[in-house]
């Protein structure tokens, strides 16, 4: 039975220029112990998901406006605030993507550290203190037990996303969400905390939704991926069979732009036109206006889901009529 | 692995200010002083030298003896006595509708910004309407509802500094509430009252402090514009601000009783603007210090 089953999902944000469907109608599931990719350009709606199934919408001006997420019997979008407060931060955590500005200046990192712990198990403070000693060290921080008395501003931008990692895992969630975990860490940084991750993953047995816009870090960390665009998902595969055979024009488009994919010496490769504006219903396939492979039917009525291959799903009309 | 982990005496924010605030020579100076001055204010009935209302019949004006160290006032009394005893008034609304415009403002200003919408429109349009009406007949009105009464002047002034107070924490709140920490606490399923309380009030104590150190002068002269207009304390008690603007209007005749007022208001304000500066610097702890 899978861990988290998202159906449906649609979350519109109602601004004075009309409604953006940030989220139009997101639908998969995430497996007990996998790794699922969310990827997709900026304002494609991977954040705002998962935002979403956390109950961190703003409302106003967004409002989630059907969907079902459930959670181990618990639909994470209808339930009461205080069912949500006992999911949050202990079964289900999430990492941000500034660790700068994601632990509080004023508190020490200990105190930030202990406080879900304290707070959702009830630990005494000295217990609390040992556990995060240990888990500050197993991120790969020296010196746990000094540093757990330190504010964040010692610590350099690694080791505050290690530390939130910390934060994060510290109750042994099931399910943790890591919204563009490495995008703010510079490229040696990147690795490690993808690495360090995998290896807390498998030490705690938990699934991972590593939501990204950098399709090299879903081919080195993923299981699966989804690749989600004008707030629809696209695609969805198992990562493997994602850059092996892609099975929609948005996704071989997003392959062929990678810099390492390219013949030196020739352009890169980029998509034409522009990611279409959210406010204005779009009618037919949202990539159609971009797509090379386009035919009269993209541009009428909604393109659903729909396997193509074992494990292989695609929105788009031609590939599961057979023609691409 | 079972290690013991010593638990720091020291985590928590006020314990680390406490700490940086040793080590600034003004700011400790500045509460010194104002120790001196709150110590002085509380044994005044008992050490000042004349009755507050005593007076000299034989001197009228005089300037500074050894039987007035500070000189009399033109109805003979002592202005030692006098400012001993209006450093009472003065401190006592100077810190009491403090006390409660921080109270009111900063909780009111963090929940108004935290939870925002509708919740933060309707909050701050009281808080408008409240700043619309005219302080003077808000006063006015209470005085003449509740009978003058010491206790009530502390709360109409509190009841009107509050307000920038509030507008202020609200704007920093407001700032806050979207950066990263404080949706990671939203996240890890902390109460709406732990997150103001143990998130975000820290925060914003930098700006509230400085605010604090100009209210605190602020009151002492709207207590003094108040008993002016005889609304606030009555003669023959009296206050600093009173003291100060009697003795403006004979400053070039009888200086002194200018003068030892004014010394002891600024003095006291020097020493909250020292103790304020410090605070604020030792409450961040990206400060310096170990």
């Amino acid at each position: 039975m899978a861990l988290l089953e998202v159906d449906d999902l649609r979350t519109h944000f109602h601004t004075r220029n009309g409604v953006v469907r940030a989220v139009d109608g997101v639908s998969f599931a995430v497996e007990p112990r996998e790794t699922l990719g969310i990827v997709g350009e900026s304002g494609s709606g991977k954040s705002v998901t998962a935002y979403s199934l956390l109950g961190l919408i703003p409302t106003p001006p967004g409002r989630i406006e059907s969907g079902r997420a459930q959670f181990g019997g618990l639909d994470l979008l209808r339930c009461s605030e205080a069912e949500r407060r006992a999911v949050r931060g202990k079964r289900i955590s999430m990492i941000f993507q500034d660790p700068m500005t994601a632990l509080n200046p004023y508190m020490t990192v200990g105190a930030q550290i202990t406080e879900p712990l304290r707070l959702h198990e009830g630990r005494s403070r000295r217990e609390a203190q040992t556990r995060a000693a240990d888990m500050l060290e197993s991120v790969g921080i020296q010196d746990a037990v000094m540093r757990l008395r330190e504010y964040p501003h010692r610590f350099s931008g690694g080791m505050r996303q290690r530390a939130m990692i910390a934060m994060a895992l510290i109750t042994s969630p099931e399910l943790l969400i890591a919204d563009e975990p490495t995008t703010a860490l510079d490229v040696t940084v990147q690795a490690q905390i993808l690495a360090l991750i995998k290896r807390m993953q498998a030490a705690l047995g938990m699934a991972v939704i590593l939501i990204t816009h950098d399709l090299g870090v879903i081919a080195g960390t993923c299981d699966r991926v989804v690749v989600m665009y004008a707030g629809r998902i696209l695609e969805s595969a198992a990562t493997r069979d994602c850059f092996k055979q892609p099975r929609h024009p948005y996704t071989q488009a997003l392959l062929a732009s990678l810099p390492a994919a390219h013949v030196k010496g020739e352009d890169l490769y980029t998509i034409p036109g522009m990611p279409p504006d959210l406010s204005i219903e779009i009618e037919g396939c949202p990539f159609a206006p971009r797509c090379g492979h386009v035919v009269e039917a993209c541009r009428r009525g909604r393109p659903a889901l729909e396997e193509v291959a074992r494990g292989h799903a695609s929105a788009c009309l031609r590939v599961q009529a057979g023609e691409l | 692995m079972d290690r013991v982990v010593q638990v720091e005496k020291g985590a928590s924010l006020w314990q680390d200010a406490l700490h940086r605030l040793r080590q600034n020579k003004l700011a400790v100076a500045g509460l010194a002083i104002l120790a001196v001055m709150v110590a002085a204010a509380l044994v005044t009935p008992w050490v000042a030298p004349y009755a507050y209302d005593a007076q000299d019949l034989d001197l009228g004006a005089a300037r500074p003896s050894a039987r007035h160290w500070l000189g009399t006032d033109q109805l003979g009394r002592d202005v030692l006595t006098r400012v001993l005893y209006g450093g009472r008034i003065s401190l006592m609304v100077g810190f009491a509708a403090t006390a409660v415009s921080l109270l009111v403002g900063v909780l009111y200003g963090a929940t108004a910004g935290f939870l925002g919408g509708r919740t933060d429109s309707l909050m701050m349009r009281i808080v408008d309407i409240l700043y619309a009406l005219p302080f003077t007949i808000f006063v006015i009105i209470l005085m003449v509802f509740f009978g003058r009464n010491i206790i009530l002047l502390f709360l109409a002034i509190g009841a009107v500094q509050w307000l920038t107070m509030a507008r202020i924490v609200r704007g920093q709140v407001m700032s806050l509430r979207n950066t990263e920490f404080v949706e990671a606490a939203v996240l890890m399923g902390f109460s709406h009252r732990r997150i103001i309380l143990r998130h975000l009030i820290p925060n914003v104590l930098g700006p509230v402090i400085v605010y604090v150190t100009l209210t605190i002068p602020n009151v002492m002269l709207i207590e003094a514009f108040l008993s002016f207009l005889g609304l606030g304390v009555q003669a023959p008690m009296s206050s600093w601000g009173l003291l100060i603007k009697e003795g403006a209007d004979c400053m070039e005749e009888y200086p002194w009783l200018l003068l030892f007022p004014s010394i002891a208001l600024s003095i006291t304000l020097f020493a909250l603007n020292f103790l304020g500066d410090g605070l604020r610097d030792a409450l961040d702890p990206r400060g310096a210090g170990e």
